[in-house]
């Protein structure tokens, strides 16, 4: 084999797979939201908007968001630190905190439902230390906020791993020279935060970010387990769309929504991190 | 600097030590405490999982396990779910490894926009486009079979796969190859006699990744079948009408793997996210 080809040769597998399996996909699905049948149209996203779940799914999706990525992003830059200052005892610490990552959005519905169902283990605790005499029924239509809290944290307890890990390795590669130097220098553990940890970091907080966005806006196992249909999400609603009502035409089009949501927010967060042109660590 | 500072304040310091012990202990129990519950629920019987109030002691009862693999297709979803895994596995590393290395070892035109492919993979909602997909397979007849969904979670495994491989290629330095091949080696017999070995625990650990990825994948596989559901799917589409003792059973045979796989891969967690190696 030319040495000359051969790099290509072997990233030829991974390419045509992606091309076909990843691409391709993408012309299909706008083809599918775009058309109905008869040339280009809108019909597929006009039907989408103006259903009456529409803004509330949306709504749901984007407020769980932002109820979730900022509350992981200051908790994993928190672990991080926390593991990276770690002499004793640090795999096994790192092992049990990235545990939920091996764990599956349905799974970690389920386990939250264990607590919050209305003979789980919540009430049990809230029975046994005398607060209600009865339990009471939590994941109700009547109570849709803790649905909403019950979501949010299962959120939170499955998907910060992801987030923790990301910054730990990212953590690993700022050179310890600058920390000896600012304690030189007299620079509190909080300044050398601000100062040396979070700019270095900035590589390692757009990939986290950017990877946990997109997750939070795919929500949907979670909230199946949890919410049922007190709480509307739009990868909950492309799933009806698909299976319920049959209409491959809104799905697509709705998968176009989220699609360019997630685009959109990947190009924000990485202009936002962007590192400056020339700098390295 | 440090010493006068603990001449200073030696209480602050303390009582900061004990905050951080206390803040490590708490995060531990944050994560382990749902899935001792979880434990706990599948370890009762049907009856007392659906009693009130909860014991938090299991009672090592295995009803609600047996009644899980009674459940009419749930071993076949079991069964399902591990073919797609495995093929995903098979499949992610045979096609991701080569690019990793060629990442790892050449310098070739087209190179950053490779780079740039695998990365944005990672930057789109993937189980979305199990909805064209589903179209497609019906035409190939690929619908509804393990094969078809393990193409679709390949696609989703595959960017860590290539960027696991590229960061352990990465760290064996190219002088050992190039002295198998001054001993005679062609380039092959150097990569299988020499950097093989050395690179198949990494290589073992990127494999369970994928494995892990399928395995709990939902969205494209409640999609992409109907009667070969997995194991996930098959729990979405009973949710609304299952018994708790099934849901939590189920839940718990979901994250046993898991487990053990997360342990066993735990040394390469760090190196797959595009970051190392920068």
């Amino acid at each position: 084999m030319e040495a000359r080809l051969l790099p290509y040769f072997l990233i030829l597998p991974v390419t045509l797979f992606l091309c076909l399996f990843f691409l391709y996909p993408f012309a299909l699905v706008a083809q599918q939201a775009f058309g109905t049948g008869n040339g280009f149209s809108l019909d597929n996203f006009r039907e989408v908007v103006s259903y009456w779940k529409f803004p509330i799914s949306m709504k749901n999706t984007f407020l769980l968001a932002a109820a979730v990525v900022p509350i992981q992003l200051a908790l994993s830059l928190l672990m991080a630190t926390m593991v990276t200052k770690m002499q004793k005892g640090r795999d096994l610490v790192l092992y049990i905190w990235t545990i939920p990552l091996g764990i599956s959005d349905l799974a970690a519905g389920i386990i939250w439902l264990a607590i919050f169902e209305q003979s789980g283990f919540l009430n049990s605790m809230m029975v046994g230390l005398g607060v209600t005499d009865q339990p009471v029924s939590l994941l109700s239509y009547q109570t849709p906020w803790i649905v909403f809290l019950a979501i949010m944290l299962a959120e939170i307890w499955r998907a910060t791993a992801i987030m923790l890990v990301i910054l730990v390795a990212g953590i690993g590669l700022i050179p310890k020279e600058y920390y000896e130097a600012a304690d030189v220098f007299g620079a509190s553990r909080w300044k050398q935060f601000t100062r040396i940890t979070l700019p270095l970091l900035r590589p390692s907080l757009q990939t986290a970010l950017v990877l946990r966005v997109i997750l939070a806006f795919e929500v949907f196992a979670v909230v199946a387990a949890l919410g049922g249909t007190i709480f509307p999400v739009l990868m909950g609603e492309i799933y009806a769309y698909q299976f319920d009502l049959q209409n491959g035409g809104a799905a697509a089009a709705l998968a176009i929504i989220v699609l360019i949501i997630s685009i959109v927010f990947t190009l924000i967060i990485m202009r936002a991190l962007r590192v400056p042109k020339g700098a390295t660590i | 600097m440090t010493a006068v500072a603990d001449v200073v304040a030696p209480d602050t310091r303390k009582a900061g030590r004990g905050l951080y012990r206390a803040g490590v202990i708490l995060l531990c129990a944050w994560v382990i405490i749902p899935l001792y519950l979880l434990f706990v629920n599948t370890m009762s019987s049907p009856d007392t999982v659906n009693s009130f109030p909860k014991s938090f002691i299991p009672e090592f009862n295995m009803g609600s396990l047996e009644f899980f693999m009674g459940f009419q297709g749930m071993l076949r979803a079991l069964w399902n779910s591990v073919v797609v895994a495995l093929m995903t596995m098979v499949m992610s590393i045979a096609i991701g490894a080569p690019a990793g290395y060629a990442l790892s070892r050449f310098d070739f035109r087209g190179k950053e926009l490779f780079r740039l492919l695998i990365l944005l993979t990672r930057a789109f909602p993937l189980p979305l486009l199990a909805l064209p997909l589903a179209v497609l397979f019906i035409r190939t007849g690929l619908d509804d079979t393990a094969f078809g969904l393990a193409l679709v979670h390949t696609t989703l495994a595959i960017p860590f796969a290539v960027l696991i491989t590229f960061s352990l290629f990465s760290g064996i330095p190219l002088e050992l190859e190039e002295a198998a091949w001054t001993l005679g080696c062609t380039r092959l017999t150097a990569f299988t006699k020499v950097i093989l070995p050395l690179v198949l625990p990494g290589i073992t650990a990127s494999a369970i990744f994928a494995f892990v990825i399928s395995w709990n994948e939902v969205f494209a596989a409640a999609v992409l079948t109907i009667e070969n559901r997995t194991l996930p799917a098959f729990l979405l589409q009973t949710l609304g009408e299952a018994p708790l003792h099934l849901k939590f059973a189920g839940g718990f045979i979901l994250v046993v793997p898991a487990l053990i796989f997360i342990f066993a891969v735990r040394k390469y967690l760090f190196a797959m996210w595009g970051i190392a190696n920068r």
